[in-house]
């Protein structure tokens, strides 16, 4: 596999030596630079170096977690010759593809950007959006909704109010220009992310069967077509240092954060459909993401089996005098690599043109399986493909479980002497859980999203899960979606939040009224090369396979995002989970917010009995600390399917599950819908060793749903059949007041109080002087 | 009533409109790119919401000179019937066919909220007894707060041009101005959005009310079938 001896480049930057520090500041490990001059059989030009560098890294080549993501269940076992099937799998393209029936599918995936969110948190976030919803399009799928999680430290800062203003800018930025709907999302305050916010973004898309496209160079002599915007010098990124080093003439620091343009992605969506649309025109199709043109081309070669050669000369740039090494590895925004049908040649040029977009042939399809560049007629990389795809290096690192759990595990209430609440505490406590940002409403970054545009929007942002209408050709079907992930509980104990991730989200679309089919995961943690954080990873991973396993819900895609520190130390791991689901017909969509005076509340699952890990115990108490709350899979299974079997007997009005804050903040948010109701709760039937764990604590597998008394005799008998604890606990009253008698004696607030704080105490926090 | 809608590069509410005349009302539809310099067989035009032309320079600024709007500006001197809905309405106004201008919302915000309004008896076929005194919309835009000079503003009072304000003003606009219409009452601009609310799943099908009492301005008979 030998590459020939290159000639020496004319330029004197790209033809310096390589020295350690050179490969140093590539990132690249001594080891893994004399692994590369075995391959190529000689030393890399500084272009070759560049490209390594990237196709090596963490993000290209899952060098850290390859070994983990094996776990992952990838395909869908109840799957059937009309549903359920995974088209594409995980890790094979830019996103996986699920079949949804009668010949159309969806292409979904979720991807972060918290690095360049944290340094410019405005461009990171739209550029984040941005990069997600090229892996949709050029699957082949017509982008549908958009969702995001987000993480910051406690609001009460002014840099965490300044990421988040400019993260919810950003997104609010790219995905409005380029009408794709921001639907649904999460959002957690939490110090552990102070200075290192996260920012995952998700895209869906829907196309039928037969317009999947797929990022392969194939046919000896095919043009390769490079499409959208110019190359600029923006987003060297990690080589940053290059562009100092590597053009004398620019003194300038470079942005190492790309900027985003969504109108020209939207031109590009539109064009790559109409082309891709004409049949056999496309042959393949990538977007240039991280690592741009070098990435796109490698990884279209080698998936193809096939070679490809480009001439830089005529990719379209922006700025004068770039030299291959720039050109190579920018991530300039809104581009892709297409490789078309031979002869062909002026159909997709005359798409492109109707858009007024660049569609410039800068390559050929080959036979020899290397990648080989061309600048101003001299050779500047030739690589073997399949060697930047699939030789990096793989890592089995060390793992450690962390020296905090041995404490914060055994932690008890009881064992620390923790004081139970009494009547004032669990009265103030409710109003403060509800105002606290984490578990507040999120209307004031909803509103700056639109989510509505498309006209799917069947539940609005706000309720358990989004759900969004699709159009298949004459039909139409209904999804729901959901991400989540509690980082508090993965901290932890990271097997069981991992658990927890997964469960609160299949229990959320359940509520929905939806079946669980399939979901992406995005791993963020911390540095793998320290032992306690890649324990962390390796057990969270460990936890997502068990219950995508155990409910037959298969990864179909996903991103790892390590290296998220602060000066403080790691983020808490965030292992965040995104699900799809198919709700089988309209009139089984189920809100969370109570409708009906006389309708009874029903808790599903248990009275709750455990504090650990508990918002309550972190807003009140000021405590990180117990166990994760305990998972029963098995009893998790008989809840949803007793909740899915009863919203489809049309005997559930609404359904909210239990999560962050426990019992009486879930019964509260049901109260804060468009109807204005409020709920009188008996609580004092349960023998509760602890009344705040009653309250506040966030024991897992529980759902409250109203029901009309009519139904309620159906519903506990069905309840009782499957095993699933059932407890008529009050009723949806008229007068707008929250009443429950409990152990302590009645407590009572106005819900308009409740809903005033839930509802602006993010608002309130983010208000700007001066403006209305 | 044949229904064109107008496609401009970065159009994003294209379908939205379509799908509300063909499918929310059962009218002939199609879509007109914006490089076309020819209407033909048109009704009304609908000019979509979205970012035309990326929006970046000023909302609306560029689109106006897309080849399509002469042929838009031609169909309106002859009487035809024109709809703007957000972008469209800010286009309009950039193009001279409706008065006033779009800024930025005093938030500084984007906003996507559904909103109450209350219509006026502009006088014309968009009035309180074509559309009802209320009616509830979406709207998503992030400069939708309406200006116009002072003898503006008391022509649009004085002529009925108004036809909508928002019960709550969530943009800034001059006395919670939603929707206008021009002196003659055949071309239409309003920043909240008919489109969005015209399913069964949407907020409310006022959609449907407002797009026939536009077309009820030529063809008077579409009321009965919305009564019906």
């Amino acid at each position: 596999m030998n590459s020939a001896e290159l000639p020496p480049n004319p330029d004197p930057v790209l033809n310096q030596p390589i020295t350690p520090e050179l490969i140093k500041k590539h990132g690249l490990l001594p080891q893994e630079y004399d692994q590369i001059r075995q391959h190529l059989g000689r030393v890399p030009t500084l272009t070759e170096l560049g490209i390594f560098s990237v196709m090596w890294s963490e993000h290209c080549s899952y060098k850290n977690t390859r070994p983990l993501l094996k776990g992952f269940p990838t395909e869908k076992k109840g799957a059937t010759e009309n549903f359920g099937r995974v088209l594409v799998k995980a890790g094979e393209e830019n996103a996986g593809i699920i079949d949804v029936g009668d010949g159309w599918a969806i292409a979904f995936k979720i991807e972060s950007h918290n690095h360049p969110s944290a340094i410019e948190p405005f461009e990171g976030a739209a550029t984040g959006v941005g990069g997600i919803i090229r892996d949709i399009f050029t699957m082949g799928a017509r982008p549908v909704l958009l969702t995001n999680s987000l993480r910051f430290g406690e609001l009460d800062s002014p840099v965490t109010k300044r990421l988040l203003r400019g993260v919810v800018a950003g997104i609010a930025h790219y995905g409005n220009c380029v009408g794709v709907p921001t639907v649904a999302g999460d959002v957690y305050f939490d110090r552990s992310y102070e200075g290192n916010p996260l920012v995952n973004a998700l895209c869906l898309g829907t196309l039928r069967h037969d317009q999947i496209r797929l990022g392969k160079a194939t046919g000896l002599g095919n043009p390769v077509y490079y499409v959208g915007a110019a190359t600029g010098r923006d987003g060297l990124g990690g080589a940053a240092f290059a562009s100092k080093e590597l053009s004398a003439e620019s003194s300038s620091d470079r942005p190492a954060v790309q900027k985003g343009d969504p109108f020209m992605e939207k031109l590009l969506i539109e064009a790559c459909l109409e082309m891709m649309a004409v049949p056999g025109l496309v042959v393949g199709i990538q977007d240039m993401g991280a690592a741009g043109l070098t990435c796109s081309t490698c990884e279209t070669a080698s998936r193809g089996g096939a070679g490809i050669e480009i001439e830089l000369d005529r990719v379209p740039q922006r700025e004068e005098g770039m030299n291959s090494y720039e050109i190579m590895l920018s991530e300039s925004q809104e581009r892709m690599l297409v490789i078309v049908q031979k002869g062909r040649e002026h159909e997709i040029e005359k798409v492109f043109a109707k858009w007024d977009l660049h569609a410039a042939h800068v390559g050929t399809v080959t036979d020899t399986g290397r990648m080989v560049v061309r600048q101003h007629g001299v050779v500047v990389a030739d690589i073997p493909a399949s060697v930047l795809t699939d030789s990096a290096p793989i890592y089995h690192r060390e793992s450690a479980r962390p020296a905090y759990m041995g404490e914060t595990s055994g932690w008890t209430p009881e064992g620390s002497g923790l004081p139970d609440v009494d009547l004032p505490a669990a009265l103030a406590a409710l109003p403060r859980l509800l105002s606290h940002p984490t578990i507040a409403s999120k209307r004031w970054l909803y509103r700056q999203y639109d989510h509505m545009v498309q006209h799917g929007t069947a539940v609005l942002p706000g309720s358990d899960a989004g759900v969004v209408r699709l159009r298949l050709g004459a039909s139409e079907k209904f999804i729901a979606i959901k991400n989540d992930c509690n980082g508090r509980y993965c901290y932890l104990n990271p097997r069981r939040g991992a658990l927890i991730a997964m469960v609160e989200c299949l229990r959320n679309l359940v509520c929905a009224g939806a079946t669980p089919l399939a979901m992406t995961d995005n791993l963020n943690f911390g540095n793998p090369y320290k032992p306690e954080n890649f324990y962390q990873l390796k057990e969270c991973v460990a936890g997502l396979a068990e219950a995508c396993r155990f409910f037959d819900v298969p990864v179909v895609g996903g991103n790892v995002s390590l290296y998220n520190e602060s000066p403080e130390g790691s983020i808490d791991p965030t292992p965040t989970v995104a699900v799809v689901g198919f709700i089988e017909k309209e009139s089984h969509i189920t809100r969370q917010f109570a409708r009906s005076a006389g309708h009874r509340l029903v808790l599903l699952g248990g009275a709750p009995a455990e504090l650990g890990g508990s918002q309550f115990l972190g807003i009140i108490h000021g405590l990180k600390t117990g166990d994760a709350p305990a998972v029963d899979l098995a009893a998790e299974k008989r809840l949803q399917d007793l909740l899915l079997s009863q919203i489809r007997a049309g005997r559930v009005a609404s359904a909210h599950d239990l999560s962050e804050g426990g019992l009486l903040v879930a019964i509260s948010e049901m109260l804060f819908g468009p109807d204005c109701v409020g709920a009188s709760v008996d609580l004092s039937r349960f023998a509760a060793p602890r009344q705040d764990a009653l309250l506040f604590g966030e024991s897992q597998g529980r759902v409250i749903i109203s029901v009309a008394p009519a139904d309620l005799p159906a519903v506990l008998s069905d309840a009782g059949e499957a095993g699933v604890p059932a407890d008529d606990i009050g009723a949806v009253t008229a007068e707008a007041a929250l009443s429950v008698a409990t152990g302590l004696g009645r407590l009572d607030w106005a819900v308009s109080r409740l809903r005033t704080g839930w509802e602006t105490s993010i608002e309130v926090a983010m208000k700007r002087p001066g403006l209305g | 009533m044949n229904i064109s809608v107008l496609q401009f590069p970065g159009s994003n509410c294209d379908q939205d409109a379509f799908q509300l005349f063909a499918s929310g009302l059962g009218l002939p539809t199609r879509f007109v790119w914006h490089k076309e310099k020819r209407l033909v067989d048109t009704d009304l035009v609908v000019v979509p919401g979205g970012f035309a032309y990326g929006d970046y320079l000023r909302c609306g600024a560029i689109a106006r000179f897309s080849p399509i709007m002469g042929a838009v500006r031609e169909h309106a001197e002859r009487g035809g019937l024109v709809l703007g809905i957000c972008n469209g309405f800010q286009i309009l106004c950039e193009a001279g066919l409706l008065p006033g201008a779009l800024i930025r919302n005093s938030s500084l915000e984007y906003r996507c909220i559904t909103c109450d309004l209350a219509v006026e008896d502009a006088g014309v076929a968009f009035n309180t007894r074509t559309v009802g005194r209320r009616v509830r919309m979406p709207i998503g835009h992030g400069e939708g707060n309406f200006r116009i000079d002072e003898a503006g503003l008391e022509r649009l009072e004085t002529n009925r041009q108004i036809l909508l304000r928002y019960v709550d003003n969530p943009n800034g606009s001059l006395r919670s101005i939603a929707g206008i219409r021009n002196e003659e009452g055949n071309v239409f601009g309003m920043m909240p959005h008919p489109d969005r609310c015209f399913e069964r799943f949407h907020p409310s099908r006022d959609g449907v009310k407002v797009a026939r009492a536009v077309l009820s301005k030529r063809f008077p008979e579409i009321l009965k079938e919305s009564a019906a």
